[in-house]
């Protein structure tokens, strides 16, 4: 190409004709490297040629993605725009309060801290138990297991995603808690000196298993599907020739999978994890279900009983009568949705280091 | 050490598919022998089949002898993971470990074994880089990533990573196809300098580069598509340029086909 654009691009208008010819003749060429006429056209400078077809496919895109910027910026300034007024009314700290106390419109007394570290330790509880499992199921599916007992079993874990959070909540209180009440009571006798498994007067009933401790295991099911799948995704398509280099220095199975499949997908497993504790963070039912409400403040104890951000708003739902009334809870809302943005943030902080 | 290699009556299967048919060949110690043939000839996968790479394909299946100093690797009992240690490889496309540093990845090998002496690593990754004609280029930045190096570097390293763990045999997949003219030259006349330690059997596409780098050259053929590939004909280099006993080799190498 570059052998007759030389001469084009010089040419005036009326020696082009002799200089293609010249070049052709040259190069031996036929007719064919003729360039055609409209190309000789220089383009006009500073305005560079977009077809229609790009033109409104861009527009498409650009519109999508500022949509959803803008519906995000939106539920941001509707939560900001119902708090404030209830916020300014509020007779104690919102920030470092563990008071919940909404009965009298005059006399509004919310605060969010013990709301903030039941949830955070719950789905923090939640991501420990399903990390590690997650991350087995996922290199079992694609490492270990053969073709044909992979595709199913990973169908399984999928499915395990789509069955609602109700009948989590509902397995988890009727039939998970007094299958866990042997191993809660051992945790609670031989490490209750340690504060996460001591257990006050007036928190749940061990038998009942009302308490974080199940919640938290019933939240670790519920994120595993979407770990495990975002991992085997990623654990999948480490490059072949990696693994066979691996392999050729004298890997076993295992040390194959330490030197190329987690350094590979190290970033998309964290990004599942965080994912999965996107989730935990906001589930509603299944907790609302499990934990029981108690008079305690919040000791750090997995054997307490309380409430998240989203089940303490799912539980007085029936009662916003009043928008004042309604804004405590909608700060409450406000706080978990900037928690949700705080935990992605630190997520891709983390890969990004991670890769550099 | 360098050791000899026998292959006796190789037959190799990918499920049902017969691939490559009864080969036999001898490779003399201290020697480069070289692989040739048309695409789909099943010379890669007779590479393959030497350091018992072929069977980590589900469904593959090899039949026959592969001795290294009369020994089987195929043999009852034998890991095919200590037969890689013994016969390293080189692909055809570099692939160093990207997320490793340039060091890590020459004596991830030794580190697999167990080696933990940092001098003991220190040593043999200097050794191994100076053995791949890499060291001077390297020397300064032996912590960052092996992935930064250009192709025919990331090459080198990846020959250094298989020098490292000394093994007997260098089995080199085309290691050369997808590189720059120059890094062909460099790793051309890095194979000359490895052969005196190291039994190397390469497998190209370049006749000329087995004619360059070569002792002996085996050419592999398939009578059709959907035939095995067999070994036609295997002989000194000179010979088998100059003056071949089968008529398809000569058609080959002189371009009349494939």
């Amino acid at each position: 190409m570059s052998d007759h654009t030389g001469p084009q691009t010089d040419a005036t208008a009326d020696h082009r004709p002799a200089t293609s010819a010249t070049t052709a003749g040259a190069l031996g060429g036929s007719p064919a490297r003729q360039p055609p006429a409209e190309r000789a056209q220089p383009p006009s400078p500073g305005k560079p040629v977009v077809r229609r077809g790009d033109r409104l496919f861009r527009a498409a895109a650009v519109s999508s993605g500022g949509l959803i910027v803008g519906i995000i910026a939106a539920i941001g300034l509707f939560l900001l725009l119902q708090a404030v007024p209830a916020l300014r009314v509020d007779q104690v700290n919102f920030l470092t309060s563990r008071l919940w106390n909404t009965d009298s419109l005059t006399n509004l007394r919310f605060g969010i801290l013990d709301l903030l570290l039941i949830t955070v330790t719950v789905s923090l509880f939640a991501l420990i138990i399903a990390m590690p499992v997650s991350l087995g199921i996922a290199l079992f599916l694609t490492q270990y297991a053969p073709a044909r007992l992979a595709r199913p079993f990973a169908y399984v874990v999928d499915l395990l995603a789509a069955v609602p959070s109700i009948v989590f909540g509902l397995w988890g209180i009727f039939v998970l808690a007094p299958a866990l009440y042997p191993v809660a009571a051992w945790l609670n006798t031989h490490l209750g000196w340690l504060f996460l498994f001591s257990r006050r007067a007036g928190a749940p009933s061990l038998q009942g298993g009302g308490n974080l401790f199940t919640a938290g295991i019933v939240l670790a099911v519920m994120i595993l599907p979407i770990i495990t799948a975002v991992s085997r995704e990623v654990f999948e398509r480490t490059p072949r020739e990696q693994i066979e280099g691996a392999l050729a220095l004298g890997a076993t199975r295992w040390e194959v999978i330490r030197t190329t499949v987690l350094p590979f997908g190290r970033a998309g497993y964290v990004s599942g994890s965080m994912l999965g504790l996107g989730r935990a963070l906001g589930e509603t039912i299944a907790i609302y279900i499990i934990l029981s409400g108690t008079a305690l403040s919040f000791s750090g104890s997995l054997f307490d009983g309380g409430a998240t951000f989203a089940s303490k708003i799912a539980q007085a739902a029936p009662e916003f009568n009043n928008p004042t009334l309604a804004g405590a809870y909608v700060s409450a809302g406000l706080v978990l949705f900037v928690l949700t943005f705080v935990v992605n943030a630190a997520a891709r902080a983390a890969i990004a280091a991670g890769e550099r | 050490m360098a050791r000899r290699l026998d292959l006796e009556h190789v037959n190799i299967y990918y499920g049902n598919f017969h691939a490559v048919s009864d080969v036999s060949l001898m490779v003399p110690p201290h020697s480069v022998t070289a692989f040739i043939g048309p695409s789909g000839c099943g010379k890669s996968t007779v590479l393959r089949t030497i350091n018992r790479m072929h069977e980590v394909i589900p469904g593959a299946r090899v039949e026959g002898r592969v001795l290294l100093d009369g020994e089987d690797v195929y043999g009852p009992g034998v890991d095919p993971v200590d037969v890689r240690r013994t016969i390293g490889m080189v692909f055809q496309r570099p692939n160093p470990f990207p997320t490793m540093s340039i060091r890590d990845n020459v004596v991830a090998g030794l580190k697999l074994q167990g080696v933990k002496n940092k001098a003991k690593l220190n040593e043999t990754a200097e050794q191994a880089l100076r053995a791949a004609n890499l060291w001077d280029e390297v020397r300064d930045r032996l912590n960052k990533p092996g992935g930064g190096l250009s192709g025919g570097q990331q090459q080198r390293l990846c020959i250094a990573r298989a020098v490292a763990v000394a093994p007997d045999v260098l089995l080199m997949d085309e290691p050369c196809s997808a590189l720059d003219p120059i890094s062909t030259l460099a790793i051309e006349d890095l194979i000359s300098e490895l052969k005196r330690d190291f039994t190397i059997v390469i497998v190209t596409h370049n006749m000329q580069q087995a004619a360059r780098v070569s002792d002996q050259t085996a050419f592999f053929n398939l009578r059709a598509t959907g035939e095995p590939g067999q070994l036609v004909e295997i002989d000194q280099t000179q010979k088998i340029f100059a003056n071949p006993t089968q008529r398809a080799t000569e058609d080959y190498i002189t371009g009349r086909f494939g």
